[in-house]
């Protein structure tokens, strides 16, 4: 469905990619994974536009979407810090991105879903982080899309919350959507993900299924998986597959 | 675009400061009436005033509200709607909720002072139309500073550099210029000085509609020597007009290579 093709993306002096592949071919849930300030957010903001690749090109459906606007309808995206205007109220807010995307929205039952009824009314400024997040999901989960965008969405929420945003993603799955998710929490990747991508020096340094990477690795869980690249990088991982890309071979 | 404008335009008329800017500039007018008595008067003494304010409240309101709107203009952006619709629309509604401020404030005073009734309503359509432009442009360099700079201190710092340069320093700089070479004939380029600063421009077109020629000043003068007053007040118009469009462009130009 979405395919990055020789991404290059520095900010001044740092190198954030390098010739970057990814081919998100299906549908389901493709978490992605990488050291702090591997490019994890700027490859979602460079997805959704917000960020200008040096070079490269990304295909959405067959489609060049760079320096295109309209591609976005297809997408919802729930940032990694929720930053509203002050003054506006939750009811505002809802109502101003429904405005702005003119799709039919589902807006009433995830309000209802994440308790959020008795806060419609107050303005933003007002909430706590953890709900300004569910606020977050709403405006993100409300339309229905083929792709939805997920930077670090379970910061800041209650366990409860969590297993309800959980739920919401399997159930956004199951109707065959393309979900893109980063998160620091492994015990969720490991319970959702469909496929891993992980983002290691600026290239994708592997992407497949759970475990394929435990195979990969010799380790029995993502933390440990995750722990021995960063440490050893490749040059300890067998490299016979060909969806591990190496610079260092 | 129109949506992006209707929500910060609402947003902004909403504001406090929208209306304290009105109260200002009501306060101000209605002191000044009141003292002179006279409309022509307090025309004069009104320019003064705000070919020093606008151009501050133009660009001080311009980058905060742009820094403040950042986090969220993510959120927009990751919408399907275009950079360049974002940004103007954000644009049209802060300049335009203070042009709303400066009329209203002006207006409501002169008005009940029978301005309409007066032979100085020409006069007084003159001052708010070159205070709405300083607005227009100042807020459009604030926009283009603060879309070109990343960092909130060093916007802030240049917004304030630039006023201080159009409103005081540029004065300086050319009335020392046309000492050093007061023996050349200079009418050319005091024309073009003055085209180059909106501050100045608004000054001459103010004097040039009031026809007071003991304060027409040099520049003024030659405008007047050049062009009379009903060409020079064209030119003046158009270069309004650049003033506003080119810092837009300039900062549609910086937003397009923006990272967010």
């Amino acid at each position: 469905m979405i395919t990055f093709k020789h991404i290059y993306k520095s900010f001044g002096k740092h190198v954030v990619f390098e010739d970057l592949n990814l081919d998100l071919e299906k549908g389901g849930i493709w978490s992605v994974l990488g050291p702090n300030g591997s490019g994890k957010t700027t490859l979602m903001k460079i997805l959704l536009g917000l960020v200008v690749p040096d070079k490269g090109t990304i295909l959405m459906d067959g489609e060049e979407i760079l320096k295109q606007d309209l591609y976005r309808k297809k997408i919802n995206y729930m940032p990694q810090i929720a930053r509203f205007p002050e003054n506006l109220k939750v009811r505002e807010i809802i109502a101003m991105i429904h405005d702005i995307r003119q799709q039919p929205a589902d807006e009433i039952a995830l309000v209802n879903r994440f308790d959020l009824g008795s806060y419609l009314d107050v303005p933003l400024k007002n909430l706590s982080g953890g709900t300004r997040q569910k606020v977050n999901a709403v405006l993100a989960f409300m339309h229905d899309n083929p792709v939805i965008v997920l930077d670090e969405p379970t910061v800041g929420l209650d366990p409860v919350t969590l297993l309800k945003l959980k739920e919401l993603i399997q159930e956004e799955k199951d109707k065959g959507k393309l979900i893109l998710l980063t998160t620091h929490i492994t015990g969720l990747v490991e319970e959702i993900s469909d496929q891993i991508v992980f983002l290691l020096e600026g290239k994708v340094f592997f992407q497949g299924t759970l475990d394929h990477l435990f195979q990969k690795t010799g380790q029995d869980n993502l933390e440990r998986s995750m722990a021995a690249i960063m440490e050893h990088g490749i040059s300890n991982i067998d490299s016979d597959d060909s969806k591990i890309t190496s610079h260092y071979a | 675009m129109l949506k992006i404008f209707k929500y910060s335009f609402q947003d902004l008329i909403r504001s406090k400061w929208s209306f304290i800017l009105g109260l200002f500039y009501m306060a101000v007018t209605f002191g000044l009436l009141y003292m002179s008595n006279d409309l022509s008067r307090a025309i004069v003494s009104l320019m003064n005033i705000i070919l020093f304010i606008n151009p501050l409240v133009g660009i001080m309101l311009g980058i905060m509200y742009y820094y403040n709107s950042r986090d969220f203009s993510e959120l927009l952006l990751a919408q399907p709607i275009k950079r360049k619709d974002y940004f103007l629309g954000q644009y049209l509604g802060l300049s335009l909720s203070l042009v709303i401020s400066f009329v209203l404030g002006l207006g409501v005073p002169f008005l009940l002072y029978g301005v309409l009734v007066s032979d100085a309503v020409v006069n007084f359509l003159t001052l708010m139309f070159a205070g709405s432009a300083l607005v227009l442009i100042f807020c459009a360099l604030a926009f283009w500073v603060a879309t070109a700079n990343e960092n909130k201190i060093k916007g802030f710092g240049k917004a304030i550099l630039l006023w201080l340069f159009f409103a005081i320093l540029y004065d300086g700089i050319f009335l020392l210029s046309l000492l050093v070479f007061e023996s050349y004939p200079l009418e050319k380029f005091s024309i073009a000085a003055t085209l180059l600063n909106p501050i100045d421009f608004s000054r001459v077109l103010i004097m040039l509609q009031l026809d007071v020629s003991l304060l027409f000043g040099y520049t003024g003068a030659v405008f007047n020597k050049f062009f009379g007053s009903y060409v020079g007040i064209l030119l003046i118009t158009g270069a309004a007009v650049i003033w506003v469009i080119s810092p837009i462009f300039m900062m549609l130009r910086a937003a397009k290579r923006k990272d967010f």
